[in-house]
């Protein structure tokens, strides 16, 4: 156990943060759940792929930088460290990109990984249908073969940015008659194709985060579908669950609030020591990031030794979620009255950064898999209690 | 970069776990609760594994591994809920020991000992008005301000005082600091303590971390066994959830001990805090995986019968041994809260 980064991984570092020092707009940008945010987000986005830092992790012919999974934790310190705006293309990239990398043919990962890097395609997930949710087996789209393409029939909902997006990717049933997990197919739609129509969902900040999708006889060329006819579901889980969700949300994602939490009590101090349990709560959200970052380098060392993660990232989504929701719940004590300001409010502080943050942890428990399913599977499948 | 343990970290612990498997029994464990035996032949035992020799220097015929060995060793104390001497005398100790400067007289004499399996060592600190095993110890490290005195036996007097978790020999002690006694003084003996405590400390938290571990498997087993409503209570998600959280907390409690025992081994200036860290990590598994053991064993884990209590309450005992909770979280919370360094995600192993 050598606790101490390599004089390479410093010089990387410093790579970065130069980099970053000089190119991170000193303008927040407006959010990316915004047309006009979307687009300024996109062009952020092909300004790192240029540099060479979009997808740091993935080989270098695919638009990536090649570097292995701790130089992709040190990007991400240095990233979140730097304030540097969020990643627009985040459900393609860090969701879809493994698995392109894992199942994709020479072909598709020549044609999409690069696109994807660059944020020349912009994705956006189609797993959840209004009866599959916590529940996904329970998907009915259609995806019916008819020689050399798919016709897509049916619904998908909770669509991240699709009204933005250029493709969408995920599963539907490909073969009549199959129940559960079997029969599904992991294809790939561009979102330009007729018969696909999109409705935005209004979030809770009011913006249009999220989406319905409708396919309505939309063709697809089977040379979009990931993996074999049917093999969908294993296509989707098989991707390694830590490294998927590590990429999700790194440490320095939570990490970086933590330490503006801890700034704005040290500015707010004597407000906020008129209840002592506001000192405990900052701390513990601190120590709460740094605990997830260290099980953050563990795991990967455990990986690199050959080690098979399996729902121990169950555990990670519960703990960064919740961590989530404390930071922001205590920021926004500590705010007191202004807390409620929107960004245009001359009051607000931060540009309403801790309402926004606040507003969007809200969510953390819910997406990528509801709290109590990630419970479900660490007691089912850690402890081997009983399913039913 | 490497967050991983050696191979012979590995191998010593496997050897120790499936030893302590078969001779550490919660039925043997029951008989030292119940006086009916001593615990000095399981600790024996355990002793003639090489446990004793672990972190005793080469010179001396130890093994010479570190506080990242005894991370994982300290688990494994925890788990079967070994009495103190051992890592009292093999862990904390040997930490004193090879602190001391080689002139000071019986070291090399003692470590030998120690290497052989004598355990009879007793370390009594100022956070504590209380010496476990003071009282059948014939060695004696006493703190006075910044001195450590080496007693014998003779030197001192003890009252045993009862705990809850009745492995424990724990003694108020009454003994004079005289020059005779004195080892060592100042920055020296500063040094040495403040190292020797954090040395306990990190000890209670892999031993609380373990405890953790065995009350989360005991409850696992029973909620497998209990049926209610026609089927295992473990089938239930409102059991399954306690259950999942109770392995949360352990989970992420590991890297942070083990961070904190690197740091310790290898003298970073932020050992201090990265074993309150630790302390507060494990401490906090072991609490919950008591409080929802007891849940789940329903009116039984209100009992003597069942094997959970003496887990349970070994955990409540040692979790405010070498620096009670409050110490630990004050200590992490004054250096977040009252310093002004930057906490940047990019200074997480680096020294400030």
């Amino acid at each position: 156990m050598k606790l101490q980064f390599s004089p390479e991984q410093d010089l990387f570092r410093l790579e970065v943060r130069q980099w970053l020092a000089a190119n991170v707009p000193k303008q927040k940008l407006p959010t990316y759940d915004t047309k006009e945010g979307f687009e300024l987000h996109r062009q952020w986005e092909h300004k790192l792929f240029e540099a060479g830092f979009s997808m740091v992790m993935w080989p270098k012919e695919y638009g990536g930088r090649g570097c292995d999974l701790i130089d992709w934790l040190i990007f991400e310190e240095e990233y979140y460290g730097a304030g540097a705006p969020g990643r627009v293309n985040q459900n393609g990239q860090l969701l879809l990109g493994s698995t392109l990398l894992d199942f994709g043919t020479p072909e598709q990962k020549a044609h999409f990984l690069p696109r994807m890097a660059s944020s020349e395609d912009m994705w956006a997930q189609a797993w959840s249908e209004p009866n599959a949710g916590s529940d996904m087996a329970n998907i009915s789209s259609k995806a019916t073969l008819d020689g050399d393409h798919y016709v897509i029939n049916g619904q998908k909902t909770w669509s991240t940015r699709a009204i933005y997006a250029d493709w969408a990717f995920g599963l539907f049933r490909s073969q009549p008659g199959s129940e559960r997990h079997h029969g599904l197919s992991f294809l790939l739609v561009p979102l330009n194709t007729e018969g696909v129509t999109i409705r935005p969902i209004k979030a809770l900040d009011g913006e249009e985060a999220f989406a319905e999708i409708f396919f309505d006889d939309v063709k697809v060329p089977i040379t979009n579908r990931i993996g074999d006819d049917g093999k969908g579901w294993h296509v989707a889980m098989a991707t390694a669950g830590f490294e998927r969700g590590l990429l999700l949300r790194s440490p320095a994602r939570f990490q970086q609030p933590a330490r503006r939490l801890v700034q704005l009590y040290r500015d707010n101090k004597a407000a906020s020591d008129r209840d002592p349990a506001i000192g405990v709560a900052v701390s513990k959200c601190w120590a709460d990031a740094e605990a997830y970052a260290l099980s953050a380098y563990n795991t990967v060392g455990r990986v690199s030794n050959g080690e098979k993660i399996g729902a121990e990232s169950s555990l990670n989504k519960i703990f960064w979620s919740e961590l989530d929701l404390l930071i922001s719940q205590t920021a926004m004590d500590i705010l007191g009255l202004t807390g409620e300001l929107l960004g245009s409010a001359t009051l607000a502080h931060e540009h309403a950064y801790w309402l926004d943050a606040f507003l969007f942890a809200q969510a953390g428990p819910i997406y990528a898999g509801t709290n109590e399913i990630q419970r479900n599977i660490v007691a089912e499948r850690m402890l081997g209690l009983p399913k039913k | 970069m490497d967050f991983t343990f050696s191979e012979d970290e590995l191998l010593f612990r496997e050897t120790i776990q499936r030893f302590l498997h078969t001779e550490a029994s919660p039925e043997t464990l029951r008989d030292i609760w119940s006086g009916d035996k001593d615990a000095s032949t399981l600790l024996s035992l355990i002793s003639e594994q090489g446990l004793s020799a672990l972190s005793v220097p080469e010179e001396q015929g130890g093994l010479a591994m570190g506080d990242v060995a005894w991370s994982l060793m300290t688990q494994e104390l925890g788990y079967h809920a070994i009495p103190d001497p051992l890592a009292n005398s093999a862990y904390v100790a040997t930490g004193l020991l090879n602190a001391l400067d080689d002139s000071v007289s019986q070291k090399a004499e003692m470590l030998e000992r120690i290497c052989a399996g004598d355990l009879g060592f007793a370390i009594g600190h100022e956070c504590s008005p209380l010496v476990a095993d003071a009282d059948t110890a014939h060695t004696l490290f006493m703190q006075q301000d910044d001195e450590i005195h080496i007693l014998g036996a003779i030197d001192v007097q003890t009252v045993p005082n009862a705990s809850i978790d009745f492995s424990r020999r724990l003694s108020q002690i009454t003994w004079n600091a005289t020059a005779s006694t004195s080892t060592v003084s100042g920055e020296t003996g500063k040094k040495i303590w403040s190292e020797t405590f954090n040395r306990g400390a990190i000890s209670i938290a892999g031993q609380l971390l373990g405890l953790a571990q065995r009350m989360l498997d005991l409850s696992v087993e029973y909620s497998l066994q209990r049926k209610q409503f026609g089927k295992e209570i473990g089938s239930f998600q409102a059991v399954k959830h306690q259950l999942a959280d109770v392995a949360g907390k352990i989970e992420i409690a590991k890297p942070v001990l083990y961070r904190a025992a690197c740091s310790l081994e290898n003298h970073h200036p932020l050992s201090d805090i990265h074993i309150s860290q630790a302390r507060n990590f494990c401490s906090e598994a072991a609490l919950l995986a008591a409080r929802i053991g007891i849940q789940v064993h329903g009116a039984m884990g209100y009992t003597w019968e069942v094997d959970l209590q003496m887990y349970v309450k070994r955990a409540w005992a040692l979790n405010n041994t070498w620096g009670d909770t409050i110490m630990h979280r004050a200590r992490v919370q004054d250096y977040v809260l009252n310093s002004d360094i930057d906490l940047a995600p990019s200074k997480i192993f680096e020294a400030v």
